[in-house]
């Protein structure tokens, strides 16, 4: 009763001092307690300087509250939005244009890129993963293989594959989907469409060599399909030991940490293919709604979560790296064991911003799901007609 | 003129007579279930089918500006234009195809086989009454989740298989179709023809697919949870029986499967057809367990029609093909229950039109009434 009284108090006396301040809402997609938190404290500090209030939300299922929110046209007046949704929603006229967002030129141009749609900006970068080779360095050793073997191309991987696959452990494992394996078809020189994003070109010489080469290794036995071998996703087989090599992004670093500390693991670049280099690339972004009644302090709430200082607190609260480009040289330092993942960031590709990109990628990750048993050829040419109806 | 005002039937309707005062007395009892029907009811379902057929793109009311009438422009694209959507479509039919036809004739069998189990006066019967039924109280969420680590690649029922030096599969990770599986078993695999038609965007060769290994791990658990509710309207149901019935013919020598067949059976077939019909309706709109297990993987092999128009509305935001899948599944639904409906029901009884012919008159208060209430009988 005493502490319920003392809240009352409280709230009545917080809410008299904040009479005219406005409150903007922000609803987030958290990884866990550690971003949360963070997130809540950067809004806490841009209240104190501000005097806007901003309420943080964290949704337990970000695209279904999102849409209800759309739907009363009472939305969050921020939110995250990852880039393969963010044509979908501005076509809908759901967003509003950050195009005059105060910090828009600190941001990295291709991050910048993946958030336009037609001409204009609809999410500010907050930051940004890459996916990398992440190694267990126990394998390693184990299996006679030194620094100097780190896999810089094809060839060079399916060797290190087959001779980490020992032990009842295989060589490498990802999940089958679209979002790791796609880096083959980069690395060979393929991509989802044409340069100037108006054909499909999923069914391309490049893509099909991409998977022909992971279907090689499959079949020799050095690599296995995360649902080969039961688990969840790349970090989960990698953290029990399933496989000594996966491909994931910078967030294992978190995983390993919290569920498997005992693992010891490098991560280093991918490695080039036919083509060269590649890597795929995934965005967080700050989203404003069109519906927001509240559109220029959200602004300034955005403008103030995507800053330096914010973004390097997230990077050491929770492992991601930082959309500015100021914050690169110091995010290195810090973390030179993840260097691998930022270094990708120079040569890495997003997913092409069109509308419903989102639904023809989850058809693309279900067939891979059945890569071992059927043919590459016809999963392509199935997402490539997919893609090409939604290019229109 | 004063004779026929008093003893004429012309201005009776404006009496208000004995029953007069509780017509509305019954509508102010009835409101406030009226008013909740109507809110959580029929405006959500007025609102559903007015989506359905327009464009509205989930920004703002879906009576706003945003919302255009298309007509049936949304069931279109998913029943004859080939696409994503439409091949989406028919593998979650497919999939739930499959999942109805397992999981309501052996959860039903099984149903009423537990339910004539703890019919007897045995001592310790009330405790399998309640472990039957214990699954069945357990949040489907739960059991979802516990569902997921029994049956982990290295869980327990592989574990257990194991044992007996068999190689359990990956389960939830397995699109193989079990039809597949069991025609691989006598060498026959893919044949081009029925690879190169298709139905609603599926091959002819993947409807014949039968149930994923993944799917057949929610039949299991659609039959171990929903098999004690039914237990229980099959229970109620044969307490209802006269035991004098099966006394009677137990003294003109009735085996006990004769007795059951000749005497239950018949007895509770208007129980059968609830248990049949409630099955059907659970098991076309099962959604919770696929969100929180799989979410339709592996290979959109658990994908149901429900998940589907969830997923399509919210997360890919097309929310008119959304409301039509969820329309689709609904004439599905009705269909199937109308269906069952002419099925079970009793063959003895005497045909409509003979049952109140010679009664039945214009005049006749009771015909409207009785007719409505037996026209489910109609074919």
């Amino acid at each position: 009763m005493v502490v319920a009284l003392a809240v009352t108090a409280g709230t009545a006396l917080g809410s008299s001092q904040n009479r005219t301040a406005t409150t903007i809402t922000a609803l987030i997609g958290s990884s866990g307690p550690a971003e949360t938190f963070a997130v809540t404290n950067a809004a806490k500090a841009f209240t104190k300087q501000t005097g806007i209030q901003l309420n943080v939300i964290a949704a337990s299922d970000l695209g279904q509250q999102l849409a209800q929110g759309f739907a009363s046209g009472n939305p969050a007046d921020i939110f995250y939005l990852g880039n393969d949704q963010v044509a979908t929603y501005a076509k809908a006229g759901d967003l509003a244009s950050l195009d005059n967002l105060k910090n828009v030129k600190s941001f990295y141009p291709s991050l910048r890129a993946a958030y336009t749609y037609q001409g204009h900006l609809y999410a500010a970068p907050k930051d940004f993963s890459t996916l990398a080779l992440v190694i267990n360095t126990n394998s390693w050793k184990g299996a006679k293989l030194t620094s100097k073997d780190y896999p810089t191309t094809w060839k060079q991987l399916a060797a290190v594959a087959k001779k980490l696959t020992r032990n009842g452990q295989v060589g490498l494992c990802t999940n089958p989907e679209f979002h790791r394996l796609g880096v083959f078809m980069l690395q060979a020189g393929g991509w989802l469409v044409s340069k100037d994003g108006k054909t499909a070109t999923v069914n391309s010489k490049a893509n099909l060599a991409a998977f022909n080469f992971v279907k090689s290794m499959i079949n020799a036995g050095s690599m296995k399909l995360t649902n080969q071998i039961g688990a969840g996703w790349g970090g989960e087989g990698f953290g029990k030991k399933e496989c000594a090599m996966t491909i994931e992004g910078n967030w294992i670093a978190g995983a390993m940490k919290a569920d498997y500390p005992t693992v010891p693991y490098k991560a280093v670049e991918l490695p080039a293919g036919p083509a060269g280099k590649g890597t795929l690339q995934y965005d967080g972004g700050w989203g404003l709604a069109a519906a927001s009644k509240n559109k220029a302090e959200a602004m300034a709430a955005i403008s103030y979560l995507t800053q330096t200082k914010v973004e390097m607190g997230n990077a050491k609260a929770f492992g991601v790296m930082p959309s500015v480009v100021a914050d690169a040289k110091e995010w290195k330092k810090l973390y030179p064991q993840y260097a691998a993942f930022l270094t990708g960031g120079t040569y890495s590709t997003s997913i092409p911003t069109v509308p419903d990109i989102a639904t023809v990628l989850g058809d693309f990750n279900q067939q891979l799901q059945g890569l071992p048993q059927s043919d590459p050829k016809s999963i392509l040419n199935r997402v490539n007609g997919e893609l090409q109806s939604i290019l229109k | 003129v004063a004779s026929r005002v008093a003893g004429g039937r012309w201005w009776r309707w404006r009496e208000p007579g004995i029953r007069g005062h509780q017509a509305a007395a019954g509508w102010l009892f009835l409101a406030p279930v009226i008013v909740i029907l109507g809110v959580f009811l029929v405006v959500p379902i007025a609102m559903a089918a007015w989506v359905s057929v327009s464009d509205w793109n989930g920004n703002g009311s879906p009576f706003g500006p945003n919302a255009h009438y298309v007509g049936l422009e949304n069931y279109r694209h998913l029943l004859t234009t080939p696409g994503l959507d439409q091949s989406n479509f028919g593998t979650s039919i497919r999939n739930n195809f499959y999942y109805v036809v397992l999981v309501v004739p052996i959860q039903t069998a099984l149903a009423l086989f537990l339910a004539v189990l703890v019919n007897r006066r045995v001592k310790g019967v009330g405790f399998f009454r309640t472990a039957f039924y214990f699954p069945s109280v357990t949040s489907s969420v739960a059991i979802t989740v516990l569902f997921l680590f029994l049956f982990d690649p290295a869980g327990a029922i592989n574990k257990l298989l194991s044992f007996f030096g068999a190689t359990g599969p990956a389960w939830f990770y397995d699109p193989r179709g079990l039809f597949h599986v069991i025609l691989a078993q006598f060498g026959v695999h893919q044949s081009s023809s029925l690879s190169n038609q298709f139905f609603l965007g599926v091959s002819y060769w993947d409807w014949l697919a039968g149930p994923s290994i993944a799917m057949c791990v929610f039949i299991i658990m659609a039959v171990f949870t929903t098999s004690g509710t039914f237990m229980l309207i099959f229970l109620a149901g044969l307490q209802h029986i006269d035991e004098s019935v099966n006394e009677a013919a137990a003294l003109d020598g009735a085996t006990e499967w004769k007795k059951f067949r000749y005497i239950t059976v018949p007895a509770i077939r208007p129980v059968l057809f609830t248990v049949v019909t409630l099955g059907l309706i659970g098991t076309w709109q099962v959604f919770d367990q696929i969100y929180v297990g799989t979410k339709g993987s592996p290979l959109n092999t658990t994908l149901t029609p429900a998940f589907l128009s969830f997923n399509t509305s919210f997360n890919s935001n097309n929310w008119g093909v959304g409301a039509a899948i969820a329309f689709i599944l609904f004439a599905i639904i009705v269909f199937l229950t109308g269906a069952t409906r002419l099925l079970t029901r009793n063959p003895d009884r005497v045909p409509r039109r003979r049952r109140f012919g010679p009664t039945q008159g214009p005049g006749d208060p009771n015909a409207s009434r009785v007719a409505s209430a037996t026209s489910g009988d109609a074919p």
